[in-house]
């Protein structure tokens, strides 16, 4: 069977779960072989046999914290030469899509990004798009050389299927402009607790109408109340209420989790780009036109400041 | 020396319109009006900034696209850029992102560049990755998806503020930039910008200006191939209820139906 190879991010060796999902969606091409880089990359080996890698490549050198983008390029391309994959699957993040498209020119190969799902197909893997603030679905397939394509979080359930998972040691060689972009400093982002924004089942949003950064714990204690992510509308994050991770739309994180608490916001199609794909969309605004409307299975017109309290008491009250 | 500037803009149809694919399943360009790239705005104000604040500078701004894209140039040229250049060929006709780099690299390497500025994403495509496929193919530094950036004596450092961690990087020139529209908002064409513009000069390049073949780019030379684009289905109209005090309850019974709570 063909090997695919599977672009493993990690934090210190902890696997982040949209690698995982990729993995589901790599045996359905071929035999995962992972490539995981840098600090704690052997870490990672368990948790990818578990979900069905054959093989894990790793290598660790201070070029991969120290420099941007391009040793993991070199070594990502190291790889594809020592394996010569049917496909090269990489997570849709900034860093990933970046890294997949130099590798894309260097082995004269086209690529895909954001894909949201991805087939066998007879000329190569099919991978699901969407397009136009996720108005259109297209099926693509990379028609020159070996398909490079990045995959968007929650695009496939985590399985379990366990394989050998078997630690091979990579060489890597770094090409002359592996140096070219020093990073000179490095401010890791503190954690909220809450969950991972485009990795969460539900997400709860505030917009412009929440209305002072103040007010945001409004929507942060609905989130906590069912466990969710919490995000934001661009206006509101230009206002300064919210930090810019945690914008959903266009420019922002694109999410698609089970549920979409959308409140004091109008929806915007560059917002609507971020989170249309939800599978459940609840808004609540005080203006009955709000385009946000169109979208919901359930909406509350109503002012915020009334509505969102009262839900997240009577979630608590349900819960116990 | 005068610093090289080459900011690359897009023409993009309106997200606010009905955008949709052609038969041929490549954009429509048609039905819906262009415009520069809103996010290519935060890549020209950016230039512009940097240039203000080097000795000597000149800014180019480049486009790959239909003839209407002289719109985009214009509206920078406005915004104050020094010349343009428009490459354009009936054969660019469905290129992808990574023809697009192509033909992108080339027009660069023959303007001649210290510097090269993009957006962080076509507001169409949404790729993001044209600064990374540009920096590989010119082989100079890649300091992309910048929120701040500034140059001074050859070198260029930014902040980019990733999933987890916020870094601060360096590089020397010639190098590829990009930026993100936390970079700061972009001025509005003042009324004399917009006159001087129509006198400043517009270059048009074809595919044999920039050595390239017909095949190299264009649908037919694509390295990718959509086969089917389907409009999403409308969703289903939801229940909306006016809140009269129980709003938040009424939710709260809905999200329980559905097994939320
Ligand atoms: C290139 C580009 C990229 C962009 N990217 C993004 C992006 O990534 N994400 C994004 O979100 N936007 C993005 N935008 C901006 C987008 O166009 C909108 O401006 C933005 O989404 C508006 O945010 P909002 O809905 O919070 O604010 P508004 O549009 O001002 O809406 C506020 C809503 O709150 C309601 N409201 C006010 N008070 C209350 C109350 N007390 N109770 C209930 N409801 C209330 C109002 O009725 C209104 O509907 C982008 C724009 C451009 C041009
Ligand atoms: N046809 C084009 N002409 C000029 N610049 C482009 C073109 N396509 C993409 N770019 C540049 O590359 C950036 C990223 O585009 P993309 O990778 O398509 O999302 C844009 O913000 C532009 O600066």
């Amino acid at each position: 069977m063909a090997e695919v190879l599977v672009y493993v991010d990690h934090v210190d060796g902890a696997v982040r779960k949209p690698t995982l999902e990729l993995l589901t969606l790599a045996r359905r091409i071929g035999e995962p072989v992972a490539v995981a880089l840098g600090s704690g990359a052997e870490n990672t080996a368990a948790a990818l046999a578990e979900h069905g890698a054959v093989k894990v490549l790793t290598h660790d050198a201070a070029e991969y914290a120290d420099y941007l983008v391009v040793p993991k390029v070199d070594a990502l391309q190291a790889a594809y030469d020592a394996v010569s994959p049917a496909a090269v699957l990489v997570p849709s993040s900034a860093e990933g899509k970046e890294i997949a498209a130099r590798l894309a020119v260097r082995i004269g190969s086209g690529i895909i990004t954001d894909a949201t799902d991805l087939e066998a197909g007879d000329e190569g893997p099919v991978a699901t798009q969407s397009a136009f603030a996720a108005s259109f679905t297209t099926k693509s397939r990379v028609s020159k050389g070996t398909p490079v394509i990045t995959v968007k979080p929650n695009s496939a359930a985590v399985e379990a299927a366990p394989a050998a998972g078997a630690v091979e040691a990579l060489a890597v060689t770094f090409s002359d402009k592996a140096t070219g972009t020093k990073v000179t400093a490095r401010t890791p982002r503190e954690s909220t607790g809450r969950p991972e924004l485009t990795e969460a089942a539900i997400v709860v949003s505030g917009g412009r109408g929440v209305n002072g950064a103040e007010n945001f714990s409004i929507i942060e204690n609905l989130a906590d109340s069912l466990g969710a992510a919490v995000g934001a509308s661009r206006a509101a994050v230009d206002a300064g209420w919210y930090p810019h991770t945690n914008q959903v739309g266009q420019t922002g994180k694109s999410v698609s989790p089970q549920l979409y608490i959308a409140s004091g916001i109008s929806g915007a199609i560059q917002h609507r780009a971020g989170m249309q794909t939800s599978k459940t969309i609840v808004a609540i605004n005080k203006d009955a036109e709000a385009p946000i409307f169109d979208l919901v299975d359930y909406g509350v017109v109503g002012d915020l400041f009334d509505v969102v309290p009262q839900l997240t008491e009577e979630i608590k009250t349900r819960k116990g | 020396m005068s610093l090289r500037i080459v900011v690359t803009v897009k023409y993009v149809p309106d997200a606010t319109g009905d955008r949709h694919f052609a038969d041929d399943l490549t954009v429509d360009r048609d039905d819906v009006d262009g415009l520069l790239s809103e996010l290519d705005e935060y890549a020209v104000e950016q230039a512009l900034q940097i240039a203000e604040n080097a000795d000597d500078a000149e800014i180019t701004v480049l486009t790959v696209g239909p003839e209407d894209a002289k719109d985009a140039l214009r509206k920078a040229l406005s915004m104050g850029a020094d010349k343009a250049i428009h490459v354009e060929d009936d054969d660019l006709h469905g290129t992808d992102a990574v023809g697009t780099s192509l033909v992108l690299a080339k027009a660069i390497e023959k303007a001649g560049f210290d510097l090269v500025v993009s957006g962080m994403a076509s507001t169409d495509g949404t790729a993001g990755i044209v600064p990374a496929l540009l920096a590989e193919r010119l082989g100079v530094p890649q300091v992309t998806l910048l929120s701040e950036v500034s140059v001074e004596d050859g070198v260029v450092k930014g902040r980019r503020d990733g999933d987890t961690a916020s870094e601060q990087l360096e590089a020397s020139l010639p190098a590829v930039v990009s930026v993100t529209d936390q970079s700061g908002e972009a001025r509005y064409p003042s009324f004399k910008g917009i006159m001087a513009a129509k006198k400043k000069p517009v270059q048009s390049w074809d595919l044999s200006d920039l050595d390239l073949e017909a095949e190299e780019v264009g649908l037919e030379g694509a390295w990718t191939t959509v086969d089917s684009a389907a409009e999403r289905p409308a969703r289903t109209a939801g229940t909306i209820v006016k809140d009269e005090g129980e709003g938040g309850k009424q939710l709260a019974e809905f999200l329980a139906g559905q097994k939320f709570i």
